[in-house]
């Protein structure tokens, strides 16, 4: 069995969001990367099933430019077997979506698993695009995944709730704990990762339909308004009155 | 040429964000046909044209009560060509997310979601949506003719401004390759407030110790017809039914009123809460980071501020 894991390589979840070049640039002055936290319960759940499935392998996938490498490199030093880089600036959700099917027809894989969303853009809607340009089903956002022969049982979360689905491979995934938890690296694999194979890969022409205008930062939050903890009556009063919210 | 929006529904009713939806599609100004799926309430579809709907399509066939994202997609597709609408607006949630994109990719239509203003169109079309879970904003243009836009909870209000219509039946060929997904079995809460959708949520942190304890927060989730939510590691200890997790890697919500207690205010923490319109928090650390995201704070142990709280919202019902 042959699964695609695609990542992100998005700032660190801790990280101040700033940009630069006239709102046109995230600025990454200063920021830690990392594989989406999403994208990581997908790589998770993918290397558990390849190590109860003989003969599985896991390529990991990213569509970015070089300096995504060392997340890629991360990847693999959790037990993904090779790695793809689509080598591209991600302009937008389908231009990453063409460039993953493409490349997923070029291979055959039987199972694509992803986030259930970026966190730097949270579309959430990669996972559906690679589905329908592959003519694949597409379930998101998946919390429990397992394979049994040519089929796969699968909850997903509603609102307030989950359901049970069956489907047949193969279909893509966008995942979310608790599918598995984190993998962390260890020794062994920091060092078998700096060798195994990660192959950079040309992207196809897209027309994107989507084009950035510009960033834009929140304004900033009002002082916070402290109330001692024996005038409860004091906040109601507040939230009543000023915040109009009860 | 009126806009169509997908009308998202469980258990017969319409959901509070559907109305969001229509709101919004409203007041692009250009005509609202709204199409529900499967089994929902006649009431329920009626009211759609209240809330802005000129037209309202109803898809009854039974195949459609469980939300297949491909099954919707297509049906949805149809619709558009039948309204010969251009734009499609839905809510943003776990099933109109991924369904938005397949629609998008079966029409190559521009797509946007967490979309949180109305459209600009005084050059072009443009739409400014919620990026890097709520930290920051994007101002997109949408190219291409055809567009489909998913928006944030809140990003519209759902209000009176029309009268009922009569819900019109839509025939739809279904094509049993769109079923390749089958739903088995589910589990819902039920009798509870949706978290994703309530006006008000009481969460809790690891602050209250223990799972024994939220007993507290529920009843003053219940005298204020609140929603509750919890921290990831409350949720990872079972505390909590995963599905309460508010966070960057949990359910964002966007209330009129969020009330923390116990939670230190991590980032990721903030992350799924800063849209929130105003933000209490407890916490018996004055220090406690989520003090700077909030508007009002109580610096105090949960297990006496809560129940005088509750006592304290009671006394003014
Ligand atoms: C990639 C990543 C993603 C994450 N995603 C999320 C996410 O989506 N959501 C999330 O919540 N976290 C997330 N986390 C975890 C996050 O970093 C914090 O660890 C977590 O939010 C802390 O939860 P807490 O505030 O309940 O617990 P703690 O940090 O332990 O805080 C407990 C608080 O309770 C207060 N307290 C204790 N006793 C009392 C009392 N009697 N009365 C009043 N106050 C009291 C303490 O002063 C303290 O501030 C994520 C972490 C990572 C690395
Ligand atoms: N540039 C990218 N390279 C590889 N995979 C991606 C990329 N962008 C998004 N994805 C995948 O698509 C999922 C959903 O992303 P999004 O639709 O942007 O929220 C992510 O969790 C990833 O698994």
């Amino acid at each position: 069995m042959k699964i695609l894991v695609c990542i992100t390589h998005v700032p660190d979840t801790t990280s101040k969001i700033n940009f630069t070049d006239n709102n046109t640039r995230f600025n990454t002055a200063g920021v830690q990367f990392i594989i989406g936290p999403y994208d990581d319960y997908s790589l998770a759940r993918a290397i558990e099933i390849k190590e109860a499935t003989p003969g599985a392998t896991v390529t990991v996938l990213n569509v970015g430019p070089a300096d995504t490498e060392p997340t890629i490199r991360k990847a693999l030093s959790v037990g993904a077997d090779d790695a793809v880089r689509i080598n591209a600036e991600p302009t937008d959700s389908f231009f990453v979506a063409k460039q993953i099917a493409e490349h997923a027809k070029s291979i055959g894989y039987d199972l694509i698993l992803m986030g259930r969303e970026s966190i730097d853009y949270n579309s959430g809607v990669v996972h559906g695009i690679v589905g329908e340009l592959l003519g694949w089903p597409s379930v998101s956002p998946v919390m429990k995944l397992d394979i049994e022969g040519t089929k796969a049982k699968l909850a997903r979360e509603i609102e307030g709730g989950k359901e049970f689905l069956e489907v047949n491979l193969p279909f893509v995934a966008g995942c979310q704990e608790p599918i598995a938890e984190w993998k962390i690296p260890n020794m062994r694999g920091i060092m078998s990762a700096r060798t195994k194979p990660l192959k950079v890969v040309e992207p196809v022409s897209v027309d994107s339909g989507v084009k950035l205008q510009q960033f834009e930062l929140p304004p900033p939050k009002g002082a916070v308004k402290m109330i001692a903890a024996d005038n409860v009556a004091e906040l109601v009063t507040l939230l009543k009155n000023e915040a109009k919210v009860l | 040429m009126p806009v169509l929006v997908f009308v998202e529904s469980a258990e017969g009713k319409v959901k509070k964000t559907s109305l969001e939806a229509v709101a919004y599609a409203h007041a692009m100004g250009q005509g609202v046909t709204a199409i529900a799926l499967g089994n929902v309430d006649k009431e329920e579809l009626e009211a759609l044209g209240t809330y802005g709907a000129q037209k309202v399509l109803h898809a009854s066939d039974s195949k459609l009560n469980d939300g297949i994202i491909q099954a919707y997609a297509s049906v949805l597709v149809k619709a558009l060509q039948d309204e010969q609408a251009d734009i499609l607006v839905l809510a943003n949630s776990s099933l109109g997310t991924p369904v938005a994109a397949r629609v998008a990719a079966k029409i190559s239509a521009s797509l946007a979601s967490n979309v949180v203003e109305l459209p600009n169109t005084s050059a072009g079309f443009a739409v400014k949506r919620s990026i890097y879970t709520g930290k920051a904003f994007m101002q997109v243009e949408l190219k291409n003719q055809k567009k489909v836009i998913g928006i944030k909870k809140n990003a519209a209000e759902a209000k009176a401004v029309g009268l009922p219509v009569q819900a019109t039946p839509y025939a739809v060929t279904l094509n049993d390759a769109d079923f390749a997904v089958k739903i088995t079995s589910s589990e819902k809460a039920t009798g509870e407030v949706l978290l994703p959708e309530a006006n008000i949520v009481v969460s809790g942190g690891r602050g209250m110790k223990g799972p024994e304890h939220w007993g507290i927060l529920e009843e003053l989730a219940k005298t204020l017809h609140a929603a509750t939510g919890c921290s990831k590691p409350v949720s990872d200890m079972h505390w909590r039914p995963h599905h309460e997790h508010v966070g960057q890697t949990g359910v964002k919500v966007a209330p009129q009123l969020y009330i923390a207690v116990g939670i230190s205010g991590a980032i990721q923490h903030l992350a799924g809460v800063n849209s929130s319109k105003c933000i209490v928090v407890i916490n018996k650390d004055a220090d406690a980071p989520f003090f700077k995201a909030a508007d009002y704070g109580i610096v105090g142990d949960a297990f006496d501020v809560v129940p005088k709280l509750t006592a304290a919202i009671k006394a003014i019902k």
